[in-house]
């Protein structure tokens, strides 16, 4: 019964701030900085509105969505190979190599802001979605090697021989054979890319004239004169990609964790 | 598992390889470049040798001071959140439901925290604790204490470490929860026939189990909060006057801001491989641990 209590009080406690989120997002600016309500006594879609007419709001969040999936979609597509090989075969370097890898996860993404804007400013790719999902790989890459080498080192080897054996090319056998053993691996890896290439800010913000929707918000957080309203109804859409994901993966969190290295 | 040797595996590592080295080592040459030089702007160098590293490394300097000052606050700040977000992961992960809806929808809160953009949970945090707009703060000055975190530095760190909390306990409880449902029943029965306690059952039981989970959970908490940058920026801008500056944000103030790229850039090596020398010592005691049955890479040779 404690147990369920405690449980209970948790998720409480992680929802208030959530809560207060959505409810400071109904209300108007003077409902909000001259009372304290616990709801919006005037419900208002004013600050949706706002956003929804805004062609800035908008392509603000097209761009990161645009910049997260194709981090998703590389990081996964060169991480898969990667991890087939970590788990599969020793060669020349490859502890070294996967130490390495791991490293790039730890290095601090302020250390690289600068050396990064001149590098993506160098090779022209500067505020485009391809400079900031490039860049998003040196943390997301070697996640993804360490989560699916993990689910990878969980199929059994007889699988690849048997496959050889009936005369599968191995690109035939990857795809038709392996991936779909492993599928669940792959929507972890997956998410957690997604994940990190979502909430991250600093090189969005460092490679982009301010165009990812995380820097269009922060603007607004140091113009004079805040729009609270409008602010809190930004964070609210910006939480929605994240719910969707967490919401198709739900059944999917719990074994990827167990079975994961993250 | 045996693996067989084969380098013809370096082609399947190429990609990420070369995707990596392209990220990361270009850059981090710049950087090492830099730390060597002094710039007068119009991008003029000047061979500086060690200066900078010495004015670093010396508490006494100007640079030496702030650095030290944000590396003593970045390293209070990751023990505080590590010693709250630990224990606190693992009671709930020891309170949730094993199966059913109400772990579904547990779950689905739990993780929400992990998914919402780090200058989101700046902003849900600034409008949940400020004084005038939000329902914490409010509380808080109801009760009677004056609450405001822009005027008070131990404020500013209690909505810091709050927000830390509120943001990745989760993580650090889905994977305990995730270590909790290997232990196979047979364990929980054996412990119920010989009339284990609770609190046996937890100390020889759980906790044994829960190691390597843990590991990876201090270890990647600790990464993340020693780089810490977004939240602390949008919450308290590193303020009240230097309270909150952590290293990330000092660092980016020298670079981006006074564009001081000398002092950047060594501080950047310093910060990087501080971060490097704790990472690979936990590495190294987590793949240890393991012994040779365990199937990273490093451990099966």
């Amino acid at each position: 019964m404690t147990r369920r209590i405690i449980f209970y009080a948790y998720l409480v406690c992680l929802m208030l701030p959530l809560y207060w989120l959505i409810n400071l997002s109904f209300k108007g600016n003077i409902e909000i900085s001259t009372t304290m309500t616990l709801w919006p006594s005037e419900p208002t879609l004013r600050n949706y509105a706002i956003i929804f007419t805004s062609p800035e709001w908008f392509d603000g969040f097209r761009f990161s969505l645009t910049y997260v999936a194709l981090n998703t979609v590389i990081s996964i597509s060169v991480a898969l190979p990667a991890a087939y090989a970590f788990s599969r075969y020793s060669f020349l370097g490859d502890k070294h190599l996967f130490f390495w890898l791991l490293t790039n996860r730890m290095a601090p993404a302020a250390v690289f802001a600068l050396p990064y804007f001149n590098l993506y400013s160098s090779i022209g790719l500067f505020d485009s979605v391809w400079a900031v999902a490039l860049a998003h790989c040196i943390f997301n890459v070697p996640l993804a090697v360490w989560i699916l080498e993990g689910f990878i080192s969980g199929v059994p080897r007889e699988i690849d021989e048997t496959a050889r054996i009936d005369g599968y090319s191995f690109p035939r056998f990857f795809v038709k054979i392996f991936m779909p053993l492993i599928a669940n691996g792959i929507g972890v890896a997956a998410f957690f890319c997604f994940m990190f290439s979502w909430v991250e800010l600093l090189l969005a913000r460092t490679l982009t004239n301010s165009k990812a929707i995380s820097s269009i918000m922060t603007r607004s957080v140091s113009a004079s004169g805040i729009d609270w309203g409008l602010l809190a109804a930004a964070g609210v859409l910006t939480l929605i990609p994240g719910a969707l994901v967490i919401w198709f993966v739900r059944n999917h969190i719990a074994k990827g964790f167990a079975l994961g290295r993250v | 598992m045996t693996k067989s040797v084969d380098n013809r595996a370096w082609f399947l590592v190429l990609p990420v390889f070369a995707l990596v080295a392209f990220n990361a080592i270009l850059p981090l040459m710049t950087v090492v470049n830099y730390s060597f030089q002094d710039s007068f702007g119009n991008n003029q160098f000047f061979w500086n040798g060690i200066g900078w590293y010495q004015e670093l490394l010396d508490p006494s300097s100007e640079l030496g001071g702030r650095f030290f000052d944000a590396l003593g606050r970045s390293a209070a700040f990751s023990l505080g959140i590590l010693a709250i977000e630990v224990p606190l992961g693992i009671l709930v992960a020891l309170c949730m439901p094993r199966e059913g809806t109400q772990l579904a929808i547990g779950l689905v809160i739990m993780a929400l925290p992990l998914l919402v953009p780090w200058n989101v949970v700046g902003m849900i945090w600034l409008l949940y604790t400020r004084s005038d707009i939000g329902l914490f703060g409010w509380l808080i000055n109801a009760v009677g204490i004056d609450f405001n975190a822009t005027r008070s530095a131990a404020q500013a760190w209690l909505v810091l470490v709050a927000m830390d909390v509120w943001h990745w306990t989760s993580l650090v409880a889905l994977l305990c929860f995730a270590g909790l449902k290997s232990i196979p029943d047979a364990y929980y029965q054996a412990a119920r026939i010989d009339g284990a306690s609770r609190l046996a059952i937890f100390r020889y039981i759980e906790l044994p189990k829960l190691g390597r989970v843990l590991m990876i959970g201090v270890l990647l908490r600790f990464m993340d909060s020693f780089m810490i940058y977004t939240e602390p920026f949008v919450v308290t801008g590193g303020g009240p006057g230097n309270s909150t500056t952590v290293l990330s944000i000092d660092l980016v103030k020298i670079a981006l801001g006074q564009f001081d790229l000398g002092k950047a850039a060594a501080m950047s090596i310093v910060y990087t491989l501080i971060v490097l020398t704790v990472c690979w010592v936990f590495y190294t005691v987590l793949v240890t641990r393991d012994g040779p049955t365990q199937d990273s890479p490093e451990a099966r040779s």
